[in-house]
């Protein structure tokens, strides 16, 4: 059980933090704490996939002695591909996170809070 | 240019959405202009690349020339190429119908938000095109921020749903690109034929399940399936009504298309996707009772649309999930029904809100003496939603119907059936009111004709007659297009 936990910790950890995000995303009522956690979501998939790429030993994806007569050693380097991805998936949450910033700016400036329930309270009127 | 149709479908719209706000400094009406242009421009490579596949069959077009599975693939088939024709069409009606509303703002205002329209329209012309997982959840988040940014130009109410549809979208996108982390981690592709193609190694391992299950839950929070529609009625209650009627029209749809292109098209074989499709299949059935119920409840109209439009992605989930033939019929031909009458309707509604300031059952008090082309219009799409024959619902639902009658589904049939009779409950009171009741003296002094400006009132009567026109063509629109668009071999 407990190798079991360090052998993945990351992938426990990423876990861990997805549960926070959602958890604060679903049940925070202010406003500004539900985008954080957003970003804590977002966060640990970026975690998740950085996880599989990992190779113990490996080094970054760059050959460096140039020699047509051996194979590049794919065991040898990390995945590329999930970082790609996930400076998209940065970029996407950035945005995501700007737009968020944006709308609550203009809710704060005409209710002059950022508590959902007084909101929606005064949303009704 | 044919050989590049399928990137032309995204790139055109996306280049003009950077040029328009440009524009429209100098010439709003030259930045209208262009985006009818785009729009228009991305449905001819939508018509050309539909012709070709359905003559020569599926048209893979390889971006940058790099080969799947290294590079990203455009996949056009029947089914992809006639969504982004349906997208693209709904959008060139809706860009006219907006033209009234957008007259009156700042040039730099309608300059960005004709921008944001055509950004909305790249998203969801990309999730239809494209063949790769990891190019979906992209598409995806541009069609989400820029639906976000234009939900919330309207009232302050507007703005406030839109950050709630924001969280709840990101949840649904997160899960979704977990899901897709999850498939690329066991099969170490995202090419969806790929996948499709390594998925016997990997069909029954845990992660796989795990995988299916987020990827159907994300995309079915966006498509706004119930339990998981909490954000649209406010969403479609407060933002600006012309663009509702593209994003209630199109964009639930969208989801489902990628929710029907994950699950039939390359997962389909594993065991645990058709445990997820009677999940799934009792969800809408629960879907279309509550949501039907549930607009009997409200007086506010685009609340009483918003509401049925939660019950009918429920008749084509179920029709997906039931996954007979005529079940798939039934769903695809929903999917394009239901885009057209839903999407005249929700005009229908932001014209009378446009002439008389809201939107409220007793607004319709009347209203045929005074807005009689739009309010035709209206009962030809509520005819429809019901499911009176000829128009096109009948069809659809017809085939609904079958398709639960031939696995035995008793209870699925009920449940069509009796949401049918709620829908024409709900219906019938607004053409009630719109022709019977006279309307109140002190609130319309006049009661002179006056429809709505030719640019909102043609769209609206285009997609009236489109309603008619799939009602009596439907044998038609089936055997040319839809037949063609179902997955092979799935029965």
């Amino acid at each position: 059980m407990m190798s079991d936990i360090l052998g993945h910790l990351n992938y426990w950890l990423s876990t861990l933090l997805l549960l926070i995000g959602l958890h604060g995303m679903l049940i925070r009522p202010n406003l500004v704490k539900k985008l954080m956690a957003m970003n804590v979501m977002q966060v640990a998939v970026i975690m998740f996939f950085i996880s599989l790429a990992v190779k113990t030993g490996g080094t970054a994806p760059i050959e460096q002695h140039s020699d047509a007569h051996t194979a590049p050693q794919a065991a040898a380097y990390i995945n590329p591909l999930p970082h790609a991805l996930m400076l998209t998936a940065i970029v996407v949450g950035v945005s995501t996170t700007g737009v968020a910033l944006a709308l609550l700016i203009q809710i704060y400036r005409h209710y002059g809070t950022l508590e959902e329930p007084e909101i929606l309270e005064r949303m009704q009127e | 240019m044919t050989a590049h149709a399928p990137v032309l479908i995204v790139v055109i719209p996306l280049v003009m959405a950077v040029l328009v706000p440009l524009v429209a400094l100098r010439s709003a009406q030259w930045a209208r202009i262009l985006v009818l242009l785009a729009l228009l421009g991305a449905m001819t490579c939508a018509a050309i690349a539909l012709t070709q596949t359905l003559s020569t069959g599926p048209w893979h077009y390889q971006l940058g020339g790099w080969e799947p599975p290294w590079g990203i693939e455009y996949v056009l088939d029947p089914l992809s190429s006639g969504m982004a024709l349906l997208i693209s069409a709904v959008a060139i009606l809706v860009a006219i119908y907006a033209g009234p509303h957008l007259s009156g703002w700042a040039a730099s205002r309608s300059g960005i938000f004709s921008s944001l329209f055509l950004l909305l329209n790249t998203g969801l012309l990309g999730i239809v095109v494209t063949g790769d997982f990891f190019n979906l959840y992209v598409f995806l988040e541009i069609s989400s921020l820029a639906a976000y940014a234009l939900l919330a130009s309207g009232t302050i109410q507007a703005t406030v749903a839109a950050f709630r549809y924001l969280i709840i979208g990101t949840i649904a996108a997160t899960f979704y690109l977990l899901g897709v982390g999850y498939l690329y981690a066991l099969t170490g592709t995202l090419n969806m034929a790929d996948v499709a193609a390594r998925l016997p190694t990997v069909a029954n391992s845990s992660p796989f399940f795990v995988a299916v299950i987020f990827i159907a839950v994300g995309l079915s929070i966006k498509a706004a399936l119930f339990p998981m529609h909490g954000w649209l009625p406010d969403a479609y209650a407060y933002a600006p009504p012309t663009i509702i009627g593209f994003i209630s029209a199109v964009m639930a749809k969208v989801s489902v298309y990628a929710l029907f292109r994950v699950l039939y098209f390359v997962l389909r074989p594993a065991e645990i996707v058709g445990q997820t499709l009677t999940v799934l299949s009792w969800a809408a059935a629960i879907a279309i009772l509550a949501g039907s119920l549930l607009a009997v409840a409200q007086r506010d109209i685009r609340r009483m649309l918003a509401y049925s439009s939660v019950g009918q992605m429920g008749y084509i989930m179920l029709g997906l999930a039931l996954g007979t033939r005529a079940a798939l019929i039934g769903a695809l031909l929903h999917m394009l029904n239901h885009a057209i009458m839903k999407g005249c309707l929700f005009l229908v509604a932001g014209g009378v809100q446009w002439r008389t300031g809201s939107c409220n059952l007793d607004d319709f008090a009347g209203i045929s003496r005074r807005m009689p082309f739009t309010m035709a219009a209206f009962v030809v799409a509520a005819i429809s939603m019901i499911g009176l024959p000829p128009t096109a619902g009948f069809f659809s639902k017809w085939y609904l119907v079958t398709g639960a009658i031939q696995v035995h589904a008793w209870v699925f049939v009920a449940v069509l059936i009796g949401s049918s009779l709620l829908s024409a409950v709900y219906f019938f009171r607004v053409i009630e009111w719109a022709y019977l009741h006279a309307p109140e003296h002190n609130a319309t002094p006049t009661l002179r004709r006056q429809d709505l400006p030719v640019q909102m009132l043609m769209p609206i009567l285009l997609l009236a007659t489109g309603v008619l026109l799939l009602g009596l063509f439907n044998q038609t629109v089936i055997s040319h297009v839809i037949q063609y668009a179902l997955p092979q071999g799935g029965f």
